[in-house]
């Protein structure tokens, strides 16, 4: 069991009356990238949210079942979500930079954490961040400029960098390259690819193609129920629910 | 499938020609910018009409009317005078000496007497007799006295007191004005600025020439100290826990409808509730404004957490979110994101909350900060709250409330300075939130 660093039980999410995620169950395992796919509205954000507690801050939100992170229940009332967050980092569907320069964007994290012990180290983290988030060149020259500044898929990138700067050990991304060029999402790609190494990714993604290239599990989601979940390759080339199909080939959704 | 061509226009209209509907939807915008300039413009013209009449009535309040004599008093007429029994008659005769040698080598030729210069400018002689008991080291120097005239005199210099309407008192006499009118000429009686206003106490209610402002300016001054440091803490502290922090249930809910409600419950409630609690009840010290304060930051507060609260509510929920997701604690998002974004309304609705009280004068009364206890001004810091003062507007309101016309002006004339501390007030909250506001 302990072998799965995301393990989920039976998971209930409920927005007041509203059902949202219908006894899903999941293992995820470490250092691979898990994506998650479905219609617009079926509840991948909402099971994203649930893994790092950020359902907390929604007033009407309700979690049952277990979700196991290395095996510790992380709903347990001895876990202090604040903990939890800077072990499972999350970049958000809609880019949100803080409004301060693009340097304090990525170093808060960092700086709150206690991982650097003097600027230099500092200026470390900020740079190699920037580096694997593919924004470095873009903002280099203007790291005291404001973050709020950036195009959105700039804004989306540094987004990405402040998430990886406080070194989580899983990153969640809810659809991190809807609003990134071609150009951009290669380089972000290739940044999940490498984060694999060390990490466990989840993604959240509209791109059928972006899910075949990057994941190796994928989960199908489908109006709050998880309907098929297994290796990528097999999702895509031989899946058994027929509404999997039928969204892979773009006849729901 | 529709058919695509039925959706076609049937006929071609160049968009240079506006059609019906548009020339009506551009006369109702043309209309309604028409009313916005005429309600501004209305508002504009109250505006100037009441600055005018504020200036109008209040700027002589400024002005003071002064007798300017040199006068060298010798130490035999010093003790001549100090071993008589009527001493300030003693020292009178000495001034109406040198008035007369003054007026002389200036030739000036009007007749006058003692009563005549009493009610000129007052008793003298106790003024100069006190000066050189304070001053001993003067007494065989020329030293020039600067003696204000009675508001009679200054009441016929600003045109409430008229040459033919007068009438013949112990106050003041028709022929008084000839006396008057020579002085001037011979640039012995001048005007200046009268300091004494801004920087006085209040006075007796048949002197308002000698009227100031400045100690009941002091009272509000230490009162809207403790409303600052009362209600900003207090205030922001609790909207940052209703607003971030507590969980939203009926008691929540309850409070908030209650905090609504306070901001509209009339100033003098809160004056009784002062009265009750602070002075009756806690046994403060009537009229100190330690008491006053504390009666306005009870008002204050409302405005203060209802500002805060919507500058909080305006922050977007996606940089709390961000905070959150990076393992950043609930009270670190607010204090390092939150709070900064929400500064400029949180000082705004401060700023706002503050000119009210400092403007406030109902509650006032009742605890007993009248204009007329600002008599001195306060030794000391502890003095400054705990000693009994008035306020600005309270002040104001005493002086309009006598039956002298001669506190009219000086009520007038405390209304402009209290406008001036309102407008520095704003101003100082302008350059703030400017300072806050980061534009990204
Ligand atoms: N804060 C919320 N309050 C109430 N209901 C919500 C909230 N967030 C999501 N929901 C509901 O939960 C369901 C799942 O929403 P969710 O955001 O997880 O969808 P999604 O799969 O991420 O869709 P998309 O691909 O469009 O982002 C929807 O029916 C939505 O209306
Ligand atoms: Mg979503």
């Amino acid at each position: 069991m302990t072998d799965y660093k995301i393990s989920a039980k039976g998971v209930q999410v409920y927005y007041g009356d509203n059902h949202a995620i219908k006894d899903v169950n999941v293992d995820i395992e470490d250092k691979t990238v898990t994506a998650f796919i479905g219609p617009s509205g079926c509840g991948k954000s909402t099971f994203l949210r649930t893994l790092n507690r950020m359902n907390d801050t929604i007033d009407i939100c309700r979690v049952e079942g277990d979700i196991l992170i290395d095996g510790e229940d992380i709903y347990d009332p001895a876990v202090d979500p604040v903990q939890l967050r800077a072990k499972v980092g999350m970049v958000f569907q809609k880019p949100n930079p803080f409004p301060k320069s693009i340097y304090d964007n990525v170093a808060y994290g960092p700086k709150i954490h206690g991982l650097a012990r003097n600027k230099a180290e500092l200026d470390e983290i900020v740079e190699k961040s920037l580096r694997k988030a593919a924004i470095w060149d873009e903002a280099k020259d203007r790291l005291n400029a404001p973050g709020t500044g950036l195009s959105g898929g700039q804004q989306q990138r540094l987004c990405i960098a402040r998430a990886i700067a406080t070194a989580p050990e899983v990153l969640l991304m809810d659809e991190p390259c809807s609003a990134l060029d071609p150009i951009a999402t290669a380089q972000v790609e290739e940044l999940i690819d490498e984060l694999r190494q060390s990490f466990s990714v989840v993604i959240v993604t509209h791109s059928m193609q972006q899910a075949a290239r990057v994941s190796q599990k994928t989960a199908f989601f489908h109006l709050g129920n998880l309907v098929e979940y297994g290796e990528t390759d097999k999702i895509f080339t031989n899946p058994e629910d027929s509404r999997t199909e039928s969204y892979i080939s773009g006849r729901i959704g | 499938m529709t058919d695509l061509s039925s959706t076609e226009p049937a006929t071609h209209r160049s968009l240079k020609v506006a059609d019906a509907r548009t020339k009506k939807r551009n006369a109702a915008e043309k209309r309604f910018r028409a009313y916005g300039i005429v309600a501004i413009a209305i508002g504009g013209l109250f505006l100037l009409a009441l600055t005018y009449n504020i200036l109008k009535a209040g700027l002589p309040a400024f002005t003071q009317y002064v007798v300017e004599l040199e006068v060298t008093l010798t130490q035999d007429e010093f003790d001549a005078a100090e071993s008589q029994m009527l001493k300030t008659a003693a020292y009178t005769d000495i001034f109406i000496g040198n008035f007369e040698a003054n007026l002389e080598e200036r030739g000036v030729e009007v007749p006058y007497d003692g009563d005549a210069i009493e009610r000129l400018l007052g008793k003298v002689g106790g003024d100069i007799r006190s000066y050189y008991r304070e001053n001993l080291d003067d007494i065989g120097q020329p030293v020039t006295f600067q003696l204000q005239t009675s508001s009679r005199v200054e009441g016929y210099f600003k045109g409430r007191v008229n040459r033919d309407t007068i009438v013949d008192s112990r106050f003041l006499m028709g022929s008084d004005l000839d006396i008057v009118d020579a002085l001037r000429d011979a640039g012995v009686l001048t005007s200046r600025f009268n300091w004494a206003f801004v920087t006085g106490t209040d006075s007796g209610v048949d002197n308002p020439g000698g009227a100031g402002i400045g100690a009941s300016a002091i009272g509000s001054f230490f009162m809207m100290l403790v409303v600052l440091f009362l209600s900003l803490p207090i205030g922001v502290a609790a909207s940052i826990y209703l607003e971030e922090f507590a969980p939203k249930n009926r008691l929540t809910d309850l409070v908030e409808v209650n905090i609504s409600n306070l901001a509209a419950v009339p100033s003098i409630v809160f004056g009784i509730l002062g009265l009750s609690v602070f002075i009756q009840f806690a046994h403060l010290p009537q009229s100190a404004p330690l008491v006053g304060g504390l009666v306005l930051t009870l008002m204050t507060l409302p405005t203060i957490i209802i500002s805060t609260r919507a500058s909080l509510k305006s922050v977007p929920p996606s940089i709390r979110d961000a905070a959150l997701g990076i393992g950043a604690s609930k009270m670190q998002s607010v204090f390092h994101h939150v709070l900064p974004l929400a500064m400029p309304g949180i000082l705004t609705g401060t700023i706002i909350g503050l000119a009210q009280a400092l403007g406030e004068t109902a509650p006032l009364l009742l605890i007993g900060m009248v204009g007329f206890v600002a008599r001195e001004y306060p030794d000391g810091v502890v003095s400054g709250f705990m000693d009994p003062n008035s306020a600005m507007p309270a002040q104001i309101y005493t002086w309009a409330a006598r039956a002298d016309v001669g506190f009219y002006e000086k009520a007038w004339g405390g209304i402009i300075i209290l406008l001036i501390f309102l407008l520095l007030m704003n101003a100082l909250a302008i350059f703030l939130r400017k300072k806050f506001e980061r534009r990204w």
